[in-house]
């Protein structure tokens, strides 16, 4: 089985969404959900801040060329409440996210996150709002989140970011995809099954 | 096998398929039984195949549609494209992993936490695990059964195992007995709107008391249904004579001499009589009574004879939802809930949709007619749910009621089939969730009630307290 990247940081050019509480249904409508796939879920990342409702395109960052290829996601407060659907960070991946700095986080959105590599840390709110700005300003300039310093560069300057020691150890080691994890212990996994009277059959 | 002193049911189901700690303080959890439908699961077998894994335990997941099913007709294709095209889905991840499908027609059919247990999938003392909220049904059983999300459902299909993080305990006594015209609806409600939406966060709840052990199995499914709208992911009722009785002779229930051992160890795996838990809440049977929602979530419940609270009798926590909900559902804060007029009265859904359900709700209807412009309808929970409905003459005594009796799902419970509530209308219902926009129309509104409060406001047209019809 190949191994999982182990994940030391992230570099790239960023992209801001302003604001508190975004909710899942904002960063992936409900509607766009009812398919088999999660590939083409990027076409409606924000769908509806992005679109008017006959379709016609807002002014919106992720609407804007000069931010086409960011791979850091920049964010408020409490980002990614709402349901607990994954479609909202698989939306986000598939779009080009690979990164997001915030001032927080919802639980869930969190963890699903983490479980598809992607480290989602928080700064202090006078941070983020500089980063933000910095990046406003020139989208063209190399952000870097770097998980062992535990710190985010930009124009902005240095700031400190902050993870779940839990989290961040599991990028670090490669070992953020529960699945890989779950499936070194196979042996054990029948031992466990074996044990079970009522897989046994009684 | 010797007992532990002390132990709650959790404790011991989890301490039996803990497959190892993991290091990031999580248990690697054994799955005992895993249930997948068609909306969950189409990305989690192409995740699977992404990373060229086979499914390992194929025989330990079970599948059916349910969710987006017409109700009206079946045959296939499905008229809507994309339905379509999940089903498939489902029929191609099922055949091509060996894994057992209840097809439509199969006499197995059905929402799938009406047909685990109808099969007798579920059992005492095992691990469960589906991709949807409501779960937490299958621990009226005495299982310990998670709603999981969709990278799980990955998880459990390559590993038969998942890593979670053991819940404190909270037991919750519901003591006494209940009054005529109250039931397992109105108790479920009760609990939700005494400790809160979020007040189960990080807890299971175990269900204990007079009242939960008198309940039938039926009646222990609606509640344990609704653990997670009081944010606890597990819900569970410990197993006994009425859960074995319930479970004798089931298809996939062991038989013969298989099943007496059988209910030597599910009655070993029941929390000890010294059991010590996290936190231990008592509630009076007698003072519950029949419960409808006002609002936007299944916190917002009060008891029929009530009136909807007003914001200053609202703590500030939750006046800010209340304001959000009184503008989405346009009811008068203060004025009394019965009266409201209703528009659809919906019987269903993986709460109440099972045959105790559908007879409480016939008796209510029969020899009455559904109030003019009301549009009723009764989905039965599975295909064994509407023969049975059937062989006791229940469809017609809906039908000379004006209620239109349809084919098993899920239906207006989340409307991803052709059942949804147009514009603004609101729905009596006896379903789990009264969110915005849940029933299929941005706008339409949802009361949630016990199915004999949906017929009888289906009757009258408007909330009618239930007993006044008994
Ligand atoms: S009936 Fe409703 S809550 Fe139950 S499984 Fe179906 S959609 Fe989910």
């Amino acid at each position: 089985m190949e191994e999982l990247e182990k994940i030391e940081g992230r570099r790239g050019t960023g992209v801001v969404v302003r604001g508190a509480d975004i909710d899942t249904d904002q960063i992936i409508p409900a509607r766009y959900m009812t398919s088999i796939r999660f590939a083409g879920l990027e076409e409606h990342v924000f769908h509806d801040s992005r679109f008017t409702p006959d379709g016609v395109a807002k002014d919106h960052p992720f609407n804007d060329d000069r931010f086409a290829a960011a791979s850091i996601l920049v964010v408020g407060r409490n980002f990614g409440c709402g349901s607990s659907r994954e479609h909202a960070p698989q939306a986000l991946t598939r779009w080009g996210i690979r990164a997001i700095v915030g001032e927080s986080f919802a639980e869930i959105f969190f963890g699903n996150c983490i479980s598809l590599g992607v480290p989602a840390v928080t700064a202090d709110p006078a941070d983020v709002e500089a980063l933000m700005d910095a990046v406003e300003l020139d989208p063209s300039q190399e952000i870097e989140i770097d998980l062992l310093s535990m710190t985010v560069r930009s124009r902005a300057g240095q700031a400190r970011v902050a993870l779940p020691e839990a989290a961040r150890r599991a990028l670090l080691e490669g070992t953020w995809d529960a699945m890989r994890v779950l499936l070194m212990a196979r042996d054990e996994i029948q031992a466990t099954a074996d044990r079970l009277p009522y897989v046994r059959g009684f | 096998m010797a007992q532990s002193i002390g132990k709650s049911l959790l404790d011991k189901v989890w301490d039996a398929h803990s497959v190892r700690e993991l290091p990031s303080g999580q248990t690697q959890l054994f799955i005992g039984l895993h249930l997948v439908h068609e909306v969950t699961s189409p990305q989690g077998f192409q995740m699977l195949r992404a990373a060229g894994l086979p499914v390992l335990f194929p025989d330990r997941t079970f599948a059916t549609v349910d969710h987006i099913v017409p109700t009206a007709s079946r045959a296939r294709p499905l008229a809507d494209a994309l339905a379509e095209e999940m089903f498939q889905a489902l029929e191609q991840n099922t055949a091509e992993n060996k894994i057992e499908m209840f097809h439509i027609g199969s006499g197995r059919q059905g929402i799938v936490h009406v047909i685990g247990p109808e099969l007798g999938l579920t059992q005492p003392g095992s691990t469960i695990a589906c991709g949807d909220s409501h779960t937490s049904t299958h621990g009226a059983f005495g299982a310990i059964a998670f709603g999981i999300g969709t990278t799980q459902v990955r998880d459990v299909l390559a590993t038969q195992c998942l890593a979670m993080q053991r819940p404190r305990v909270r037991r919750i006594e519901v003591r006494g007995q209940l009054g005529a015209g109250v039931y397992a609806k109105d108790v479920t409600l009760h609990v939700i709107r005494t400790l809160g939406v979020k007040g189960g966060i990080g807890y299971a709840y175990e269900y204990a008391g007079s009242v939960i052990e008198g309940f039938s199995m039926e009646e222990r499914m609606t509640l344990c249904n609704m653990a997670i709208e009081g944010g606890a992911r597990v819900g569970y009722v410990n197993p006994d004579a009425t859960t074995y009785e319930y479970l004798r002779g089931r298809p996939y229930a062991p038989q013969g001499a298989a099943f007496d051992r059988a209910i030597e160890w599910w009655g070993s795996m029941a929390s000890d009589p010294g059991a010590s838990y996290d936190d231990v809440v008592a509630l009076e049977g007698t003072t519950i009574a029949p419960t409808v929602t006002w609002g936007i979530h299944p916190g917002h419940a009060i008891g029929v004879d009530e009136c909807i609270p007003r914001l200053s009798e609202l703590s500030d926590e939750d006046r800010g939802t209340a304001e959000r909900a009184f503008a989405y559902m346009d009811l008068k804060p203060g004025a009394p809930i019965a009266g409201t007029p209703i528009d659809v009265a919906f019987v269903g859904s993986c709460t109440n949709s099972r045959i105790s359900d559908l007879r409480v709700a016939a008796s209510i209807v029969a020899g009455r007619q559904v109030k003019s412009g009301v549009r009723a309808l009764v989905v039965p929970g599975s295909e064994a749910v509407q023969k049975q409905a059937e062989a006791e003459g229940l469809p017609e005594v809906f039908r000379a009621a004006g209620f239109d009796w349809r084919e098993p799902g899920c239906s207006m419970c989340l409307a991803m089939n052709p059942d949804k509530l147009r514009g603004r209308e609101l729905c009596a219902s006896s379903s789990n969730r009264n969110f915005p926009g849940r029933q299929g129309s941005p706008t339409g509104r949802t009361l949630l009630m016990s199915p004999a409060m949906v017929a009888a406001a289906a009757i009258r047209g408007h909330v009618i307290d239930v007993r006044e019809l008994l």
